[in-house]
């Protein structure tokens, strides 16, 4: 086992942790400001245009989202449920179910060589510079700006809020299309690497509440590690288990059990996280 | 407006009469549809006791419907082709005898939602429906890579189990015995409700603080309902391989666990015969509309958007006009 190869594949593991990071903090962040649970959300990583995804989401905020901030977590979860099999459906009517592939700009095609003398796509270092700014955006937008202030008011009391004077429908309605920008534009550049198509958005929406349940739903720092640890535990894993297991049992037998464990692993881990913080890594305690 | 009784006392002459009237007619497939409805009812009437009485939203609850069904795969499996199922130490013959299979089946389920629950209710609110769904997932995952009983592929089974004194083959025999099951898990929802652990469970839903004061444990008695709960959906996952004569692991999904909750939204929450009208409901559109157009999930969406947004306690809570007992 070379340095090399654990390098690069490390190099993956933070490239689809910070992939998982962009839908992980739009979720979120609509968690945590509205109290809301989006099943939805992968749909709209599957709109892949950040445009389209902004807009999306806000009209999904206006005639669906609003009237469910009061109901119990359950009437949310069927009711951005219902949304997934519209929007999937909806696009498999249009689109057709066959997937689209997206080409790599020529600008960022081809590898790049490391330090080191690492070869390694340079399409794939980009996503994960594109990442880390949007997560230096995100905190930025948090702490330092007026709307921030606003957005982590809201987080703590609605009410007090609004009646300071800040439209907290106007709010919500701007956090939801943040946070759905956010989703598409995971979409979209993931889009390169892989294959758009229909259902794109649920295994990614599943790891991404894996992450923020992780890291403490609300939490955009939790966000962030906990989008790092399943990024780099499901890549390194996926490699390194089954090769852990030849160390003492016979080839086939090691190569099953491992890949086994390693599609389990990053559950395993949202479950011993859970159980040792029952909130998450950055949760409130309640 | 009706009397939830009536309802109750409409649903179950359909059920009895529907199969007659197929049966009369000549018409095994509805023999089948029915019988699918049955067993959808069954596992949604096991998740009703944890989220209708408990309040526990377990989106994972496809778990114990597909280790129901891989117990009686795996049974049957070794059954067919002469193996004995070696367990560490123990050596098991496989089996096609269906009691001895549903005894596996609520046994093992039993067991992993034991200690599915006693990790589970740790947590509350939101981190207890997605650590449900990863549960769920680590199941799914494990199943797709799991190549000894068929990996992704699944597992097929030639002949359908058998049960002493009855020919599972004919549709409407099964579906008999698919039916009896029903009904005693019904009996087992009506009387625990009454009974005074139900009443104490329903309390532990509505205020667990004040049910912890009088010096009981909420989370005991959720566990509990969990148990229950999860053995009587094993059991539905038995019998429903056995009318496909299949498994695989989409009975693990995290969709069918959403599809069980939705079956009991669609018929009212934490009703009796909630999960049975939602099942007849779920597979008549599904017939109905799926012979329409490929894309009928669409309006499944609409039809459970409309009912999640304008209408408290499903179809049974619209024809009482009683919005039930989740307000």
């Amino acid at each position: 086992m070379s340095t090399i190869l654990i390098i690069e594949q490390i190099l993956n593991g933070l490239q689809f942790g910070i992939m998982l990071f962009l839908m992980a903090a739009g979720l979120t962040l609509i968690f945590g400001v509205m109290g809301l649970i989006n099943l939805a959300h992968g749909s709209l990583y599957m709109m892949a245009a950040l445009a389209a995804a902004a807009l999306a989401g806000a009209i999904v905020e206006i005639v669906v989202i609003r009237r469910l901030y009061a109901a119990a977590h359950l009437d949310q979860v069927l009711a951005t449920f219902a949304l997934i099999l519209v929007f999937s459906e909806g696009t498999r009517w249009v689109f057709g179910s066959f997937p689209l592939f997206l080409d790599v700009p020529s600008y960022l095609s081809g590898p790049i060589t490391l330090p080191g003398g690492i070869q390694y796509p340079l399409y794939r270092l980009a996503l994960i510079v594109i990442g880390l700014l949007v997560a230096f955006g995100l905190w930025w937008l948090t702490v330092r700006t007026r709307l921030g202030v606003q957005i982590r008011a809201g987080e703590n009391d609605r009410e007090m809020i609004a009646a300071l004077g800040v439209d907290i429908s106007k709010l919500y309605t701007i956090v939801f299309a943040l946070g759905a920008a956010l989703a598409g534009l995971a979409g979209a550049l993931v889009g390169a690497i892989q294959s758009v198509q229909v259902g794109m958005g649920e295994p990614v929406l599943i790891l991404a509440f894996v992450v923020i349940v992780i890291g403490g739903i609300g939490s955009i720092k939790g966000a962030f590690i906990g989008a790092i640890l399943v990024g780099l535990t499901d890549t390194l894993g996926g490699i390194f288990l089954p090769q852990f297991f030849k160390l003492f049992m016979e080839a086939g037998a090691a190569t099953q059990t491992g890949s086994a464990l390693a599609s389990m692993a990053v559950y395993v881990l949202m479950g011993l996280v859970l159980i040792w913080r029952p909130t998450g890594l950055f949760g409130a305690r309640s | 407006m009706m009397q939830e009784r009536t309802i109750n006392a409409l649903v179950l002459a359909g059920f009895v009469l529907l199969p007659i009237w197929a049966l009369a007619t000549d018409e095994p497939f509805t023999i089948t549809l029915a019988t699918r409805t049955v067993l959808l009812a069954l596992a949604a009437v096991g998740l009703n006791i944890a989220l209708g009485i408990g309040g526990l939203v377990s989106l994972g609850h496809a778990v114990f419907f597909g280790l129901g069904g891989y117990a009686m795969g795996i049974l049957a499996f070794h059954a067919q082709s002469f193996t004995p199922l070696e367990l560490g130490p123990l050596t098991i013959a496989g089996t096609k005898s269906m009691p001895i299979i549903w005894l596996c089946a609520i046994v093992v389920s039993a067991l992993a939602a034991f200690v599915i629950g006693l990790l589970s209710l740790r947590t509350t609110g939101v981190y207890f429906i997605m650590i449900t769904l990863a549960f769920g997932q680590m199941f799914f995952f494990f199943s797709i890579s799991w190549s000894a009983y068929g990996g992704e592929d699944g597992l097929s089974i030639w002949v359908r189990n058998s049960f002493p004194g009855l020919n599972t083959l004919i549709p409407i025999q099964f579906f008999g015995l698919c039916f009896a099951a029903l009904c005693l898990a019904l009996f087992i929802h009506w009387r625990l409700r009454a009974s005074p652990f139900g009443l104490t469970l329903n309390a532990a839903r509505q205020n667990p603080a004040r049910v912890e004061a009088v010096g009981l444990s909420p989370i005991r008695l959720k566990l509990l309902a969990f148990v229950i709960s999860g053995a009587i959906t094993g059991l539905a996952g038995a019998l429903f391989a056995d009318l496909n004569r299949f498994v695989s692991p989409t009975m693990f999904s995290w969709q069918l666990s959403g599809e069980l909750i939705v079956l009991i939204v669609i018929g009212g929450v934490g009703r009796l015969m909630g999960p049975v009208i939602g099942a007849a409901v779920f597979v008549a559109l599904e017939h109905l509309l799926g012979g329409l157009t490929d894309f009928w999930h669409i309006w499944l969406g609409v039809i459970l958007l409309v009912i999640v947004l304008f209408s408290r306690g499903g179809i049974i809570g619209a024809l009482t006009g009683k919005a039930g007992p989740h307000v």
